[in-house]
């Protein structure tokens, strides 16, 4: 399939899906109400529509599309396709920095959490920016990625270890989680720096990724400044990361599948694989947030774990499908 | 003349052990050099010292008369060209899209067309559009040398590149070499077989334990004394009707 259709067509299933998500709810809206909301911001299926389900909604596609992008440049700088947004410890850190900052009771501090998650992401990222940078091989990489994830599984540990209270370990727990519900635009707009600016360093990463799939030594001769490129493509997917986790907490699976649902048809290019790993992230994160509220349960079903229920059988399919193409 | 890839008394430790030793080489454009010997002989080592990816203990590496380790990455994509020994690619990319990844510095188009006019060189041009994990192993080492080839370099450095191809890709591989020498290109490669290096290269450097042993025409390189103390093979290169073979036998020590 040809690029700018393949994104065409992403791009559109995306936008049926968000509509879709302005539609349903618990609330059945009338047509009459619909009519209504968008003539009359202000009523009461106004603001059901643009206080609640849109800012959800935009809150699911940016999200999905952040993880999406992250997982895409993850697996092409390390050239593996079992690569996710989370494998240097991004999220891990970031959950670190959310669980810190509940359990010192700044849960009602608006963007606290959103702040810690996002701070401790960007050191995390700064961290594994530096090694990218400096270490050719992407074996070295993962491996310090192992490491700073179980350290920051650990410390997260620590936290529920010493929480004050069991209310503490709840709140912790139900965040790291993972929901897009009760988001405001002001959620989304905080997270919209760090995102731009992680969008933009993926961008130029985009050339090494390809120049990378024909082996490090290839590369390192190509002409491209690949030691720039290796640290760009690290701090671009870690912000992307750090600010999808900050919104949304920890949400599974989208970074991994997103991009091995679109490279068959983006002929195996991890640069032109980027835009619609992005589309189809956010499509499949609105889609699983649509589940999580349609779905009749006595509490609501939390983002993260629609993901993963939902999302590990579709990978295996995905994966089982698309093993062919991974053996060298 | 210029040197296009010069080793000055390089040497080169890995892991406490000496790989290469005080090695000096020098090539000349329009030249095919072969570097040749037994498996951990330093091959790789040269090559990738010359190329400014092993870290000099000693020595100085330059291309093009420049210190390598003072050339940017672009200006030392413009002076050579190099095609691992590293076959894996990652992902399942067209044939063109791997070969055009060698003028990476050109406009698409002119890019693709040179990919194009590499692949046919290679014997290439009907799975131009097939991606290369669907090829054979050495489909997919002809891809990646019409990617060498598509670079246009002043200087191409070949880890093994006949390795895996079939008897006619091989010395078709080996006249590519020689029409790039003949457009003023300097040229070095790793070989393993003898006979094949002997027909192809105008200088054999012969490796032995990280040390040079011999560098000269095929049949001075590759005299039964070089081969004893490098191979450890008896005999000797031989004039045969379609050309130079290596006829030995491995030494058996009394």
């Amino acid at each position: 399939m040809r690029p700018l259709a393949l994104n065409l067509l992403l791009a559109a299933v995306l936008l049926a899906l968000v509509a879709a998500g302005l539609w349903l709810g618990e609330i059945r809206l009338t047509d009459a109400q619909l009519v209504q909301a968008f003539s009359d911001p202000r009523s009461g299926p106004g603001e059901i529509l643009w206080a609640i389900r849109a800012p959800r909604a935009v809150a699911a596609a940016v999200v999905g599309a952040a993880l999406g992008l992250a997982g895409a440049v993850m697996q092409g700088l390390l050239r593996n396709p079992l690569a996710d947004p989370g494998v240097l410890g991004v999220s891990g850190g970031a959950g670190l920095g959310a669980a810190l900052a509940i359990s010192l009771g700044l849960a009602a501090t608006p963007g606290a959490i959103e702040g810690a998650a996002l701070a401790a992401a960007v050191a995390t990222g700064a961290l594994l920016t530096l090694l990218a940078a400096r270490f050719r091989e992407p074996e070295t990489l993962i491996l310090f990625g192992v490491a700073l994830s179980a350290f920051a599984g650990a410390l997260t540990a620590l936290v529920f270890n010493f929480s004050p209270s069991p209310v503490t370990l709840a709140e912790v727990f139900a965040w790291l989680l993972g929901s897009v519900a009760n988001r405001d635009w002001i959620d989304i707009g905080r997270a919209f720096a760090p995102m731009a600016v992680g969008v933009l360093l993926c961008a130029y990463a985009a050339r090494g990724l390809v120049m990378l799939s024909l082996g490090e030594e290839t590369a390192a001769l190509s002409g491209l400044p690949m030691a720039r490129l290796r640290a760009a493509a690290v701090a671009g997917a870690s912000l992307l990361t750090g600010a999808a986790v900050a919104i949304a907490g920890i949400v599974g699976f989208v970074g991994l599948a997103a991009p091995h649902l679109v490279r068959g048809a983006a002929g195996g290019d991890p640069g032109r694989v980027l835009l619609p790993s992005a589309l189809a992230g956010a499509g499949l994160l609105v889609a699983a947030d649509l589940a999580a509220r349609v779905i009749p349960t006595d509490l609501e079903l939390k983002l993260g774990v629609v993901t993963a229920l939902f999302g590990a059988p579709l990978f295996a399919l995905i994966a089982w499908r698309a093993a062919r193409s991974w053996r060298g | 003349m210029t040197a296009a890839l010069s080793l000055l008394a390089a040497t080169v430790r890995r892991g406490g052990a000496l790989v290469l030793s005080a090695a000096s080489v020098a090539v000349q454009p329009g030249e095919v050099v072969g570097v040749v010997g037994a498996n951990g002989a330093g091959k790789t080592t040269l090559l990738r010292a010359a190329l400014g990816l092993a870290r000099l203990q000693s020595g100085a590496a330059k291309l093009g008369g420049r210190d390598v380790a003072s050339l940017s990455d672009a200006d030392r994509a413009a002076l050579v060209a190099y095609l691992p020994q590293e076959r894996r690619v990652g992902w399942n990319l067209p044939a063109w899209r791997v070969a055009s990844l060698g003028a990476l510095s050109a406009p698409p188009a002119v890019a693709r067309t040179a990919a194009r006019t590499a692949l046919r060189r290679v014997g290439l041009a009907d799975l131009e559009d097939r991606g290369v994990l669907d090829m054979s192993g050495g489909e997919r080492g002809r891809a990646l040398l019409a990617r060498l080839l598509a670079a246009q370099a002043p200087l191409l450095v070949a880890d093994e590149p006949a390795a895996g191809l079939d008897p006619d890709a091989q010395l078709l591989a080996l006249d590519l070499f020689r029409e790039e020498a003949e457009r003023g290109a300097a040229v070095v490669l790793t070989l393993h077989d003898l006979t094949l290096a002997a027909r192809a290269c105008d200088r054999i450097v012969v490796l032995h334990r990280g040390v040079i042993l011999a560098d000269g025409p095929p049949r001075a390189a590759l005299a039964p004394d070089v081969l004893a103390a490098a191979f450890g093979l008896d005999g000797g290169l031989q004039e045969t009707p379609a050309g130079v073979v290596l006829a030995a036998g491995r030494r058996r020590l009394h």
